[in-house]
């Protein structure tokens, strides 16, 4: 085990896109400990909830006081700051849940087939065929707006890909003498499903979940900025491009007037969402033995 | 033969398999055989002749395309077909155990050696994990891995072939089971480690009192192990007598030609016996002897079904030309 952890972290620390990606992810982690500092909000209010900074509903270019201006009202550089704590919530708990529940439904049917297999993988392909987007606008605007509709939202249409992942890999592992000896040794299917087989499949669905971290905050941040994700005023990357949504294309001849709305805000999240692509692609290569030299 | 004496008796095994086309394969078909306390049998043919699927059907794991539709499985008087499958867990890896073919691939490869011992041994006994890998310490040492304690934490690549399979045989062994299954248990190993897994088994075999069920088709493993061999061909028992009875004295056509179908040193061979044809296709087995279609001695009677013949002390035949088996040794297979 020491050994492979060191040749795994000597690969990592080798590859500059796997530092890069864990930079700006250690780069985000500190942001969102920090943030009370970084960006302290009014005492006794919901630091989540962006204070109002002015009156006028027009945006304020960056100045001292509101470093990246001032959008509906609210100071960006807030917003920013504390959209990160919101941002990794959202990745973190819809990817938990959903790669849960995606491991639960998958083992279920690689690891019993014939009929269980039939019905999960079909139920699964009728969730795929819905497309996302839409899916996860409609049940939110069912269950009525707040993070935690919009994090249900998303988990309820995001288990397809790591059930069917582990499904596939399952049914490869399952093949392998040491499930046969295990049972021959009495092990029972619940252990030899968590204990046997798990263990041996779940680093690409680990990978895969550190990428498709990223992308389901891009698509909480759509399911705001349509207006349908987190509440007024809620410290959320989405929400800041919502307000900006009226004065994109500028004004007074000036196209890029109000250019610090969108950028900001949307330099974090791709940068965001980098930062996972790059450290689930560094994981991918430190752990495929493919690669072993 | 005494009936305290039978450790594992197996009558009339049926197990089918089916295809997508619903079609039925019989890969074992009415086959039967008994084991003793401490003896060691071997289970002898080609491969697909059913010797694996029986193994399996043994512990009850023959996977999820084949059905066993028939017999009994007696193990000291109860028939482990009639258990429930929470019952038959107990059975397995206490009373029956199984040693792979593929050492590096029957071990998992996330998990050190001990972990892995660990799990069988507190599986069946009431341990704490400390009693259990010393338990387990103790049965690396008893199956000859030195530095037994520094094993314990290695993973399964860090072991050589033949370390591999002796952890194996350690696990298999963790709970002192009645009845030892080994499936071609020395395949995949060089040949001066294949000698040493069979000493290992065998004086293990003695030092515990196990009944040994090897599954083989190396007739020089079976020559040095077994006291009686059971030979099978497509799904049947065909021969099962003896070692000395099958090695000097084979009444079946098809033990014939597999014991003249390997080069010997004592005697001066000029040509090797090939047994014509193929192994038949299962969904098409002949009717009648299954051997028939490339059998030297085949007529009308063998598309009946020959009986079990007893035609010395305890050596049975399955053929209705067995007593014209010397006419082989003359004219060979050639027709």
């Amino acid at each position: 085990m020491n050994r492979e952890t060191r040749r795994i972290f000597r690969r990592l620390s080798s590859d500059a896109s796997a530092i890069l990606g864990f930079a700006l992810l250690i780069f985000f982690v500190i942001v969102a400990i920090l943030a009370p500092f970084i960006a302290s909000p009014p005492p006794g209010r919901d630091p989540y909830i962006m204070p109002i900074v002015t009156w006028s509903s027009n945006p304020l270019p960056p100045s001292p006081e509101h470093p990246f201006g001032v959008a509906g009202k609210r100071d960006i550089f807030y917003g920013v700051v504390w959209g990160t704590r919101t941002a990794f919530r959202v990745g973190i708990i819809v990817t938990l849940i959903s790669t849960a529940l995606g491991l639960l439904i998958g083992s279920v049917a690689g690891y019993f087939g014939k009929l269980w297999d039939e019905i999960l993988m079909r139920i699964t392909d009728i969730f795929m065929a819905i497309p996302f987007l839409v899916a996860a606008m409609v049940l939110t605007t069912i269950l009525g707006t707040g993070l935690d509709k919009v994090m249900m939202a998303m988990t309820v249409f995001s288990w397809m890909g790591p059930a069917r992942l582990i499904r596939g890999n399952i049914l490869q592992v399952k093949e392998e003498q040491f499930v046969l000896a295990a049972k021959a040794l009495g092990v029972s299917d619940f252990s030899i499903i968590i204990r046997h087989v798990l263990p041996n499949t779940i680093f690409p669905v680990l990978i895969q979940a550190s990428m498709r971290m990223g992308s389901l905050v891009i698509t909480a941040a759509a399911l705001s900025f349509l207006g349908v994700g987190a509440p007024q005023g809620y410290a959320d990357w989405g929400a800041l491009l919502n307000y900006a949504r009226n004065w994109m294309l500028g004004g007074q001849g000036e196209a890029l007037k109000y250019w610090y709305m969108t950028v900001f805000p949307g330099v974090a999240m791709v940068l965001f969402v980098l930062a996972w692509n790059l450290v689930g692609d560094a994981l991918r290569d430190a752990f495929d033995p493919r690669l072993r030299l | 033969m005494e009936e305290n004496n039978l450790l594992l008796q197996v009558q009339d095994l049926k197990v089918y398999f089916y295809n997508e086309e619903g079609q039925e394969l019989k890969a074992v078909d009415g086959v039967g055989f008994y084991l003793r306390k401490g003896e060691t049998i071997a289970l002898v043919g080609e491969s697909g002749c059913g010797k694996s699927v029986t193994s399996l059907a043994i512990l009850r794991l023959v996977d999820s395309d084949g059905k066993i539709q028939g017999g009994k499985i007696l193990l000291e008087g109860r028939d482990l077909l009639s258990l429930s499958e929470r019952e038959m867990r107990e059975v397995r890896g206490r009373d029956i155990s199984m040693i792979f073919q593929e050492p590096s691939s029957a071990l998992n490869p996330v998990y050190t050696i001990g972990d892995q011992i660990i799990e069988a041994i507190i599986l069946h006994q009431k341990l704490s994990y400390r009693q259990a890998r010393k338990t387990a310490e103790e049965l690396l040492r008893l199956v000859g891995i030195p530095e037994a304690r520094k094993r314990l934490d290695e993973y399964p690549h860090e072991l050589s072939g033949g370390m591999k399979q002796r952890a194996m045989i350690a696990m298999a062994l963790s709970c002192h089971p009645k009845v030892l299954i080994a499936d071609e248990p020395t395949t995949s190993l060089d040949v001066t480690i294949q000698a040493q897994i069979l000493e290992l088994i065998e004086e293990l075999q003695r030092q515990l009192n196990m009944g040994v069920i090897l599954i083989t088709h190396d007739l020089g493993v079976v020559a040095g192990m077994a006291e009686r061999v059971v030979v099978m061909y497509a799904g049947k028992v065909v021969e099962e007598g003896s070692r000395w009875d099958i090695f000097h004295h084979p009444h079946h056509p098809y033990t014939w030609g597999l014991l003249h179908s390997i080069p010997r040193l004592d005697v001066k061979q000029e040509k090797l016996a090939i047994i014509p044809g193929v192994v038949p296709d299962p969904l098409n087995f002949p009717s009648g002897c299954r051997f028939r279609n490339r059998c030297p001695l085949e007529d009308e009677v063998c598309l009946t079904e020959p009986s079990r013949e007893e035609i010395e002390n305890q050596h049975y035949v399955y053929c209705h030309h067995h007593s014209q088996i010397e006419v082989l040794e003359t004219r060979g297979f050639s027709q």
